[in-house]
This record gives C-alpha cells, structure tokens and sequence, in this order.
C-alpha cells in the first residue's frame, strides 16, 4: 500500500488548460499526527467529481483542510492559480447535514439567505437583489413554497436541499459537499445531483464526498479515491478497477456489467472479515 | 384603577427603577436570545457569579463596584476557554470550577470586612429600587452599545451561533465573534446585576428569551417577544414590590417565570421544539 496507483493523475507539465482547484503535497490533521499525506491532484473547471473512501480515510479532513478549518501540516491549496483561502468568496462547501441545530428559530429563506451575507458584507443589510437570488436558488432546488417555513419543521432531504440552496445563493466558482445524498431519500438524490449537474454544465468545479459508489460511477467526471493517501484519480472508467477499490476500501468489490452500465457490488466470498457496505 | 397603575411611578425612585429596568430588561432579553439558543444558561450563572469577589474587592477599595464586577466577569469568560483547553476538562466542569472558586472568593473577602455590609447583600438580590440617575445614564449608555452592536452584527452573529462552521467556512472570524458576544453577554450580565442581582440575574437572560422563544419562529420576532416578556415582568414585579412590599429584583423573576408557564399554557400545540 505504499506506491500510488498506475492510474494517478497528477498535475503535468502536458496539461495546458488552468485548474479550478489545486491541490500540492497536502497533508492535514487535527492533532500532531496527519490524516491525510502527501495529497496532490488538480481539478478543471466544469467537472463533478467524487471523494470515495472508508469511514477514516480522511475525506471531511481533505474539504477542511482545503477549507482552511484545520490547520494545514504541509502543502498548498490554489484556487485558480492563487492562494485559495484569500478567495474565500469562490469557496462554497455543504457539510454533513447534523440535527444540532434544527430547534434554531429561521426559516429556510433566512438559511438561504446566509450564503448572500459575504456579499452584502459588514453593517449592511440584504436589499432586493439577495432576495431574488435567493428566491432564485430556492427554485433550483424545488423549495421555493416552503420559503417561509421553519427549518426545524422540514424533513432531512428538505433540509440538506436548503443547504445546497444556501450555497448556490453564494454562487461559488468551486463547491464542496461532504455526503450531501447520504441518508435522503432517492428522488431527493436526484434532484440533487441534477443540481449539481447542472452547476457543472455552467463551468463549476463540484466535489462530492460520497459513499455511494454506483451513483459516481453513473454521473461523476473524475474519482478521487482516498484512504489516509491519494490511492487513485481519473475517471471512472479507468479508476473503478477491482485492484484500486480493493486498495482504497480493503475489502474486496466486483465491478459488474449490466446492460451498458456498469456496478459496483460487493464480493461475499472473499471477504475475511465482517462484511462492511460503502 | 388608572390611579393604582400610576400612583407608583409618581415617586421619583419608582421612575428610575422603571427606566431602568426597562433598559436593563431589554439588553437582558435581546443578548438573553443567543443564550437560550446556545445553550449558556450556565455559563451566564457562572459569569454572574463571578463578579462577587470583584464587587466585593471594589467596595473594600471604594473604587468603581461596576468596573470591578466586569474585569472578574470577563476574566472568568475567558478563563473557561483558558482552561479547558489546559486541563483538558469539559466547559462544563471548567466552569463548575471557576463558578463556585469566585463566589467563594467574593465570600471570604466579605467576611473580612469589618462592619456594615448589607450593601453588597444588594448585589447578591438587586436593588433597582435604589438606582441613581448617575447610574441610570452609564446603564442607559451601555445597553444602547449593546443594541446597537447587536444590530449592527446581526446577520453575522446569526450565522455564527446556527452554523459556525460554515460561518468559518465563509472566512468569517469565528473566534473573534465568539469573544464579541461573550463580552455581551458579560456587559450584559453586570448591567443586569444591579436590578436583580448576581444570584437571580440569570433567570433575567434566559426567561423572557425562552418566552419569546415559545411565541416565535423566527430570530428577530424571538427577540421582539422576548424584549416585550421582559418589559411586562419589569413593569409588574415593580407594581407587585410596591402594592405587597416585597423584594424588587424577586418579584420580577416571579413574574417573569409566571409568564412564561402563562405562555407555555395558552401557545398553540404546532410550536414543536427544543430548547
């Protein structure tokens, strides 16, 4: 487990276009120990791209760390070939939906509302135009009638899609979503993902921290397979080996053909220990 | 009637203590919202508590009991961060800690005092009835910076206390807004010891916030219906001190606990909810 995969794709002097994101030799943690070492690919504009792993592997320290929420051991983070956290504006990210604050007195239009706050900026307030950004963003995610409704009162599908609705408000150049489908109900997912699909068409950079393997084989450009270490990235084609999902997840998995399609299942008979679903 | 409700507020201590309960009431209730909703009510007890010994310190030297009070109450805010992190305890042992430590300390102090000392009893109860107008214009003064500091950040202290992450996210200065509205809360708490006192000053930061918690779904309306709890347990504990002759600062924690069950009661059932 100490060579990165054949497959890897690292920045090159052959790759001509720009970068949305950056990311060099990152490594990261909470303590004195890194999570995360020696981390290092680069994303262009206009692609979804899926972070998979196992529970450990380090995939909500990457979106921190890229975040400038814990500090940085070594490495850089450029966004558009500058320091990303001096464009903080550029940088949208969707935690992991928590319960926590549900009792809290706003309505989803007041949530949506936060993700304008850096635009309108200190001592001001929102004026008509945050108002229609956020009735805008709010439309995006299928919400718009429930605009006054307490966030306490919507399902966890409605509530992580006014999360998502929040971030499309502030309009980023690059998102990060860390699980945003797991946990809601199927047509939720799809919603979602249309969302996000959609952000891509415009030229975004979305990256989406999932567990679900056969949805980023589907619909996502590039995988990003991490456990603690970059095992892989590219596409799906080429990094859905059983070799590097053997690697990452240390389990084993089949990659098996239906139709045109292409699924991730996994293998019963060779597990050694107990049986784990991504 | 009219006459019963405005005997009182003839007399001129009865307008100060009015308006200063008023005031007091007011910043207790707007900063009070935060509280409830972040779960500090035991941080507030303890920050209460821990002005004693600056009170304490302060009449001993005869200097500004005020300024004594808020260098103990913000010495210990910062000192439950400073310690836990030290000692590695909860937040809520570290201020178990430091909460019963300063009282004890205030009470030690006191004890060596030789002579009349029901004065600072009026601390430890509040005495609005004895508010002087010097003292009604630097409460005035301050909870006008308090409300208006509250306004002016009030976008970003809600964005802070319903998702800091991603306020840190959004390259907000978490930890500098956390400090901001510590140092509230504790401006907040000194002020509001002087109409209730140290012990019953919490029930002034949490009651009418929590009321107006129960009357409202969202943040601004909450602090609107809790300013209008306070101001109604304000004006009817001082009616209930004057008419029954009973401790000021009580009788509107009374009334403002009473009108809380009041609400709680006659709400209607689709407010669901946790505090």
């Amino acid at each position: 487990m100490s060579q990165p995969s054949a497959i890897s794709h690292q920045p090159s002097a052959e790759f001509a276009g720009h970068y949305c994101l950056e990311v060099r030799d990152l490594s990261a943690g909470y303590g004195a120990a890194p999570i995360i070492e020696g981390i290092t690919f680069g994303i262009p504009p206009g692609q979804i791209v899926g972070v998979i792993g196992p529970n450990g592997a380090g995939k909500s320290t990457l979106f921190k760390a890229i975040l400038g929420l814990i500090p940085r051991h070594r490495g850089q983070i450029l966004l558009h070939e500058a320091d990303a956290l001096a464009q903080r504006a550029h940088l949208g990210y969707v935690p992991q939906l928590d319960a926590t604050n549900r009792p809290f007195p706003v309505s989803v239009e007041d949530v949506v509302m936060m993700g304008r706050y850096r635009r309108i900026g200190w001592l001001r307030r929102p004026g008509a135009k945050d108002a229609a950004a956020v009735r805008a963003a709010l439309e995006k995610v299928d919400l718009l009638p429930q605009a006054s409704t307490r966030i306490r009162e919507l399902s966890g599908g409605q509530q992580q899609r006014v999360l998502l609705a929040r971030v499309l408000a502030q309009d980023p150049h690059l998102l990060l979503l860390d699980e945003p489908v797991s946990g809601v109900d199927a047509t939720t997912q799809h919603a979602i993902l249309a969302v996000l699909e959609a952000l891509r068409d415009a030229g975004k950079t979305v990256v989406v921290a999932t567990h679900d393997l056969n949805c980023v084989i589907d619909r996502f450009d590039q995988v990003l397979c991490l456990n603690r270490r970059l095992i892989a990235y590219g596409p799906p084609a080429e990094v859905f080996s059983e070799a590097v999902l053997q690697e990452t997840y240390g389990s084993h998995f089949m990659v098996v053909r239906v139709g045109d399609r292409r699924i991730v299942v996994t293998d019963e008979h060779q597990h050694s220990h107990a049986h784990r679903t991504p | 009637m009219l006459e019963l409700l405005l005997t009182p507020f003839e007399l001129e201590f009865m307008q100060r203590a009015l308006l200063g309960g008023i005031l007091v009431g007011l910043a207790c209730a707007i900063v009070g919202c935060y509280v409830v909703l972040r779960g500090l009510a035991f941080v507030g007890d303890a920050l209460a508590h821990a002005a004693f010994p600056g009170v304490v310190i302060a009449y001993m030297f005869k200097g500004n009991i005020f300024l004594g009070a808020l260098i103990f109450t913000l010495a210990t805010a910062l000192g439950i961060g400073f310690v836990s992190r030290r000692a590695r305890t909860s937040y809520d042992t570290t201020i178990g800690i430091l909460f019963a430590g300063a009282f004890a300390l205030g009470v030690l102090l006191m004890s060596t005092i030789q002579g009349y000392t029901v004065d600072l009893f009026s601390f430890l109860f509040g005495n609005i009835l004895g508010i002087s107008t010097g003292d009604l214009w630097v409460v005035g003064i301050l909870v006008v910076g308090i409300l208006v500091t509250v306004g002016l950040c009030y976008k970003e202290l809600l964005l802070l206390s319903f998702d800091p992450t991603v306020a840190a996210a959004m390259g907000y200065p978490v930890v500098l807004l956390d400090h901001l509205l510590m140092a509230l809360i504790a401006l907040t708490i000194v002020i509001g010891i002087q109409a209730v006192g140290i012990v019953l000053v919490v029930a002034l930061l949490v009651t009418p916030s929590a009321t107006g918690y129960l009357l409202a779904e969202r943040f601004l309306p909450m602090m609107l219906w809790s300013a209008l709890a306070a101001v109604l347990a304000i004006l009817l504990g001082l009616y209930l001190s004057f008419y029954v002759n009973v401790a000021s600062g009580a009788a509107i924690v009374v009334v403002s606990t009473l009108l809380f069950f009041l609400v709680l009661a006659v709400r209607r059932r689709d407010h669901a909810g946790s505090l």
